[in-house]
């Protein structure tokens, strides 16, 4: 404590927004697949995109305190937009994904509005019958979307017209893994950022923000259309990477799913979504091969186990569990 | 339209058959330090709420300065100069007071919005807050979340957060509450030591200090101003007398 104090305060706060030792080698780590499972880099891509994906949940719920429970409506915006682009004859990756972030963070922006005013349980509810209501819309207007059958014809182009998508998954990881760690440079500056502060903020105490003079509407209205835009970009490398897109990506399901991941991982944590999306999508390829078709049941058991034993999830726990190891030595 | 730094015109408020708020009239003259005294019930915290924003009063007007602010959001009032702390302590217990601090002071600048620049790139604002905090004697715990705080640094953290915005009248609730008679006494040295560009009204219990440190009171009866004057007029006058001994609250000494 007073060795922090000393330290004066410029340095603490750079101290805390310094790279870790832990942080490089989670990066080294994420190319390991590419050596040593190839078998398995289909897998490792689904992880990779399940993980920015929960990256732009975790900027939403963990950092700024939001809860959402329909965040699949900005990842199947996302999906569509992209899949829709290369239906209609333009394959290219990268705009197609700057497309569809942008066209699911104009929805977010749009939808912002009504989320900014609400809380706690009524933000379920809206946010829970906005997904609905945008999945019922993409399977009505099946002239469009493919409806239950989903969008079929996909074509990704090579990217960069280089790298072609290969069966084995190789280009489908890099390309995923080389488009969540560029996100999550730019999320990681946000954290750090006067804004990420007030979103704290808004996370501790959204009442007493504007007796300091903050617009917490606006900083809202912000940091949504941010996590919506991600969803979407995320949306659009699953569409990309396995030239399909079904109801599915739009659905409650999955909505869900990106809400477990992030708490087993460790909401409001820049890492918690990736560490969850890590466990939840290996632990599910796992169990659905042990028990084809009861494999829910061992999801549902590893949830409440990480709830129960480590509320903050599995990246609270290791840091709880690094703090006593330090206390002792 | 007037040399007073805050003025309540003709404000009234009312819950149901509940008037919490009748008719109020009030100017604070620029850099006076004004008690807010009248027993529980009276309407004082009722009062700030309809001054900050925090209620919107039925009728009547809110001025600051010579601007009319009735229609203001909260957060467009702290921005124009009219802040207040709370009497319960609201902060971000996650936060450590430096943290807290700096967000104050980035929202008033309006960097809070950037997101593409590092925090420690705003040497100035943290140096800012961490001169605010040395001021109130926090600068040893200021790297410490709210939280750990003790009850007393929480209360100063209270005004810190306030002072960040740069207020011109500041309505402090009740800032000494719960804290031990010694501290409460420390922290109204304090608040006597703002600027006299700062115009402050404080709501307070203890008459002690209410005497010491005001140079004005006002006193509130049933959501009502009873009488304003000077700490001597207000011991003397018989109705404020009858209130408190009525309440038994004690006599008033000055």
């Amino acid at each position: 404590m007073t060795s922090a104090s000393v330290a004066g305060p410029h340095a603490y706060l750079q101290a805390q927004a310094r790279w870790r030792r832990g942080e490089i080698a989670f990066w080294l780590a994420t190319l390991l697949p590419l050596v040593l499972t190839p078998d398995y880099l289909v897998l490792a891509s689904q992880v990779a995109i399940a993980g920015l994906f929960a990256l732009s949940l975790d900027l939403i719920l963990g950092f700024s305190g939001i809860i959402s429970l329909g965040h699949a409506a900005y990842f199947g915006v996302g999906a569509y937009t992209a899949g829709l682009l290369s239906v209609w004859g333009w394959g290219e990756p990268l705009t197609g994904l700057l497309i569809a972030g942008l066209a699911a963070g104009l929805l977010g922006y749009v939808t912002s509005f009504i989320i900014a005013r609400f809380h706690h349980l009524a933000l379920i509810m809206i946010t829970l019958g906005l997904g609905l209501l945008l999945q019922e819309a993409a399977n009505s207007a099946s002239w469009l979307t493919g409806g239950f059958d989903g969008l079929q014809g996909i074509n990704t182009w090579p990217i960069l017209q280089k790298f072609d998508f290969d069966l084995y998954g190789y280009t489908a990881y890099s390309y995923s893994l080389a488009v969540l760690f560029i996100v999550f440079l730019a999320a990681r500056r946000l954290v750090y950022s006067p804004f990420g502060l007030a979103l704290r903020g808004i996370r501790e105490n959204g009442q007493r923000m504007p007796a300091i003079g903050a617009p917490v509407y606006s900083h809202i209205r912000t940091i949504y259309t941010i996590g919506a835009m991600i969803a979407g970009i995320a949306g659009a490398l699953l569409a990309q990477t396995t030239e399909t897109v079904s109801l599915e990506a739009l659905g409650f399901q999955r909505s869900a799913d990106v809400v477990v991941m992030l708490i087993v991982g460790g909401a409001g944590r820049l890492y918690g979504g990736l560490i969850g999306a890590i466990v939840y999508i290996v632990a599910r390829d796992r169990f659905s091969g042990l028990n084809p078709q009861y494999w829910y049941f061992w999801i549902g058991l590893l949830l409440i186990a990480v709830v129960m034993l480590l509320p903050n999830g599995i990246l609270g726990g290791l840091a709880l569990l690094a703090q006593r190891l330090r206390a002792k030595s | 339209m007037s040399d007073s730094a805050l003025a309540a015109r003709g404000v009234n408020k009312s819950f149901g058959s509940l008037v919490v708020a009748s008719d109020v009239e009030l100017s604070l003259p620029q850099g006076v330090r004004y008690a807010l005294i009248g027993p529980n019930g009276a309407g004082k915290t009722t009062l700030i709420n309809l001054m900050t924003g925090m209620l919107r009063p039925d009728s009547g007007c809110i001025f600051l300065g010579d601007e009319d602010i009735t229609e203001l959001a909260p957060e467009q009032r702290v921005r124009r100069g009219l802040v207040r702390t709370y009497q319960i302590n609201s902060l971000f217990p996650r936060l450590t007071a430096l943290e807290s601090v700096t967000l104050a002071v980035c929202e008033r600048r309006r960097i809070a919005r950037t997101f593409w620049r590092q925090l420690t790139a705003y040497r100035h604002e943290i140096d800012e807050a961490h001169d605010i905090l040395s001021a109130l004697t926090l600068a040893p715990v200021c790297h410490r979340p709210t939280r750990e705080l003790a009850y007393g640094q929480q209360r100063l953290l209270e005004i810190a957060l306030a002072l960040a915005t740069r207020p011109k009248v500041l309505l402090l609730d009740e800032p000494a509450a719960g804290v031990p008679r010694e501290e409460s006494k420390e922290l109204f040295a304090a608040i006597a030591g703002l600027s006299r560009d700062i115009t402050v009204l404080f709501i307070e219990h203890d008459m002690e200090l209410v005497f010491r440190f005001a140079s004005r009171i006002i006193v509130m009866v049933g959501g009502g101003v009873l009488t304003e004057g000077t700490p001597a007029e207000i011991a003397a006058d018989e109705r404020v007398r009858a209130v408190y001994l009525g309440k038994g609250h004690g006599a008033l000494r000055s």
